[in-house]
């Protein structure tokens, strides 16, 4: 039992922790955040070159290699810079990738995704759809038609793999015919939400996977996300703590008042309670797949709350300040709301919970 | 990061599980308080002949010297088969960690043993009446008299004191230094004249703790530990103690609790079908199954940094305050379930699960003030754990 990083997975940690302070400073996020694309086009590259579009992909295709808990460091850096990139919706469409496609697929689309030549996106949510994880209604065949809607990165992405009402992924390339993108106005301003409508397109082709391939593919990516949630709360908190030394009230700095000091340490326990449910989540993955349902419908439905929470109560522990456009932490609140809403929200996993423990399934790895 | 136990820990587990199975006396007698004392007494001396007493202990005291994995382990395993309390809680978890920290050779020699057969009981004398939260204006105060201390004073909240031979004592034996200075921790003999107990009745209507009384009590010199003057230090590495030994017996607990609750909801009917189809039930349910799994990594986290460290940090405290809030929730939702039933107690034929829910629901209560209010915890986490400024 050892319930800590590596000396590897910290390297990872404080790498990307570095890397991200010095690219995503406050006005370089606002910049990218006001844009016209969203996209980042410079920090990707680095990114890229640091070999996080490949982080967990397979080596044999141009990928790390490295398992979900490393996925889960790199995305809680990510939430905690709030960096605007596409490498979460790459991460998930590599992933799909590799579990649900050919040789020569991989080949094809794999190893440039996992190198950062290309970037991939999943087309998941149908428009007409009940929006629901793992349900989708777009009719398979030899062309799609419909509309995906909620598309993550579409603006920026070369490909779509696009879920259809059998289970199935189809890969369509930006440029075929009768693709038009759309972007939606999104309330996390720093991850652009995509309409995509397929006119009558032929896929590049279909991978052989079958729905079921894709559950795992699924529960990491909600793990990935938690993370990142789990990092978005950690910053909310750090900002909220040094704001509470520092601003003073009736001649004390507020954070000597219980009013102010035990939400504090609301926020705390909510972080580190996502924390943990989010690398027991991480380790399910690699080490028990078994219990990787249950342990990653629990880190997203708490990491769903505590996500946008703790950034909610951030804003009540800077008072006016924390309202304004100005101060930073809007994004935060705002991007932890947005991933509360995707890949299932609370309600939606806590029923997947109720499921498993009410038909008497336990949690990993009980000593 | 790996959250399996190694082949030595299950070996250690499968030793422990196997040795409760063949061992475990069954449920506590439904009876009186003294009863369930005798029970839990030659349950101890049970436990220490198979050398499960005192398992954190090092081996030259009679303990165990297990690693904290293994008191992990074993705390978790004894919850989980639903074992019952040794008579000596607070000798096991407080009294002998201090006397083998801070206490003489003599000391050691005289009072480990006794702690480990259950043969003497230990108290804790710390809260008094105008002292609780704010443990260091206590005012029970200790004068010299020779190689004698005399105690006058009152104590509160003292656990099973009707049956304790040694109260841990924190009295204050110099009035004119600063708070935490003035203090010192006595070993004193509860069988005496000059102390006299007084059961509490709680909310359940049990009376588990007392209030004491000391009309000039004696302690004898040699009973001081850890120096005159030190007390506030030795008491702290009491309290450490009392909460390091807390949480995996207590998740254990919980888990069981958890496996209650579903059932009630299952065989509780709802609307045509039972509670546990009703969405709104299903959704709590769930959150604590959540919740009690974030506490129960939240410890294994902790753990493995207090193996790295050596000592247990402030963020136990987290620990404490996540336990009371769900106990609180687990036995608020079962009232919830049992719906107009819910007001039937123990002793009425039409209570649900004779009544068990509403006797947790009372004694929960209890949860997020004792051994630290909730409230104070957070104190802790905010200074201790955040940095943020004190108030005082």
């Amino acid at each position: 039992m050892y319930f800590d990083l590596t000396d590897e997975q910290q390297a990872i940690k404080s790498t990307a922790h570095d890397f991200l302070a010095s690219r995503f400073k406050s006005e370089r996020i606002r910049e990218i955040a006001a844009g016209e694309s969203g996209f980042d086009e410079r920090g990707w590259k680095e990114m890229a070159e640091l070999g996080w579009a490949g982080l967990a992909l397979p080596e044999e295709w141009g990928g790390q290699g490295l398992g979900t808990v490393d996925l889960a460091v790199l995305f809680e850096e990510m939430g905690y810079a709030l960096a605007p990139s596409p490498l979460l919706s790459n991460t998930i469409a590599g992933l799909a990738l590799s579990i649900g496609g050919s040789d020569e697929q991989k080949e094809r689309w794999l190893r440039p995704l996992a190198e950062g030549e290309l970037r991939a996106t999943p087309a998941l949510i149908d428009a007409d759809g009940p929006a629901e994880p793992m349900k989708f209604s777009m009719a398979a065949g030899d062309t799609l038609s419909g509309e995906k809607t909620l598309v993550m990165d579409a603006g920026s992405a070369d490909l779509f793999l696009v879920a259809t009402a059998d289970g199935g992924r189809h890969v369509v390339e930006k440029d075929a015919g009768g693709v038009t993108v759309t972007a939606e106005e999104g309330i996390d301003l720093t991850r652009r939400l995509f309409t995509v409508r397929f006119d009558g397109v032929t896929p590049a082709a279909t991978l052989p996977g079958s729905g079921e391939d894709y559950t795992p593919v699924f529960h990491r990516a909600c793990v990935a996300l938690a993370a990142e949630s789990t990092g978005v709360a950690q910053r909310a908190l750090e900002m909220s703590v040094a704001y509470a030394k520092d601003r003073q009230q009736f001649g004390r700095p507020i954070g000597a008042y219980q009013a102010v000091s035990h939400r504090c340490a609301q926020m705390l326990l909510e972080t580190e309670n996502s924390r943990s449910a989010v690398y027991g989540a991480a380790w399910a993955a690699d080490a028990e797949p078994e219990s990787l349902p249950l342990a990653a419908s629990m880190a997203k439905a708490y990491a769903s709350d505590a996500g946008w929470r703790v950034p909610d109560m951030a804003i009540q522990v800077h008072g006016g300040i924390g309202f304004t456009w100005e101060h930073d932490l809007h994004f935060f609140l705002k991007r932890g709301r947005a991933n509360a809403a995707m890949l299932g929200d609370a309600k939606w996993h806590r029923e997947r919970v109720a499921d498993a423990v009410l038909a008497g399934e336990t949690a990993p790895a009980s000593a | 990061m790996d959250l399996t136990l190694s082949p030595s820990e299950e070996e250690f587990r499968d030793e422990v599980r196997a040795w409760l199975q063949a061992n475990h006396p069954g449920p506590e007698p439904e009876a009186g308080l003294d009863e369930v004392m005798a029970f839990r007494r030659e349950w101890q001396l049970k436990l220490h002949e198979a050398g499960w007493a005192g398992i954190s202990w090092p081996k030259e005291y009679g303990g165990r010297g297990a690693t904290m994995i293994e008191q992990a382990i074993f705390a978790a395993e004894a919850s989980r088969q639903e074992a019952p309390a040794p008579a000596n809680v607070l000798g096991l978890a407080m009294g002998g960690p201090v006397v083998i920290a801070h206490g003489t050779d003599e000391q050691k020699a005289r009072y480990l043993e006794p702690i480990l057969t259950g043969e003497e009981i230990w108290c804790q004398g710390f809260s008094e009446p105008e002292s609780g939260s704010d443990l260091a204006s206590l005012k029970t105060r200790a004068v010299k008299d020779g190689d004698q201390w005399v105690v006058t004073g009152q104590k509160v909240w003292t656990t099973f004191a009707q049956y304790a031979k040694w109260c841990m004592l924190v009295a204050r034996t110099d009035p004119d230094a600063p708070k935490h200075q003035g203090l010192t921790y006595f070993l004193m003999d509860m069988e005496q004249e000059g102390v006299q107990t007084r059961p509490l009745v709680q909310i359940t209507g049990e009376g588990e703790f007392n209030e004491v009384f000391f009309e000039e009590a004696r302690v004898p010199d040699a009973n001081v530990v850890g120096g005159v003057g030190n007390g506030w230090t030795v008491a702290i590495t009491t309290l450490m103690n009392e909460r390091a030994g807390l949480a995996f017996g207590a998740i254990s607990q919980i888990q069981n609790s958890l496996g209650r609750l579903s059932k009630l909801a299952s065989e509780t009917p709802a609307d045509g079908g039972t509670a546990a189809d009703d969405p709104y039930f299903r959704q709590r349910i769930a959150q604590l199954h959540i919740e009690v799994e974030t506490m129960r990594l939240n410890a294994y986290r902790g753990l493995t940094k207090t193996m790295q460290s050596g000592i247990p940090g402030p963020e136990g405290s987290l620990g404490k305050w996540q336990w009371a809030d769900i106990n609180q929730d687990l036995t608020e939702l079962a009232l919830e379930i049992e719906g107009a039933y819910s007001v039937l107690m123990r002793g009425s034929e039409h209570a649900v699960s004779g009544g068990a829910w509403q006797y947790s629901f009372l004694r929960s209560r209890a949860n997020s003030i004792e051994g630290g209010t909730t409230d104070i915890l957070k104190n802790i986490i905010a200074e201790r754990v955040l940095g943020l400024p004190r108030l005082r």
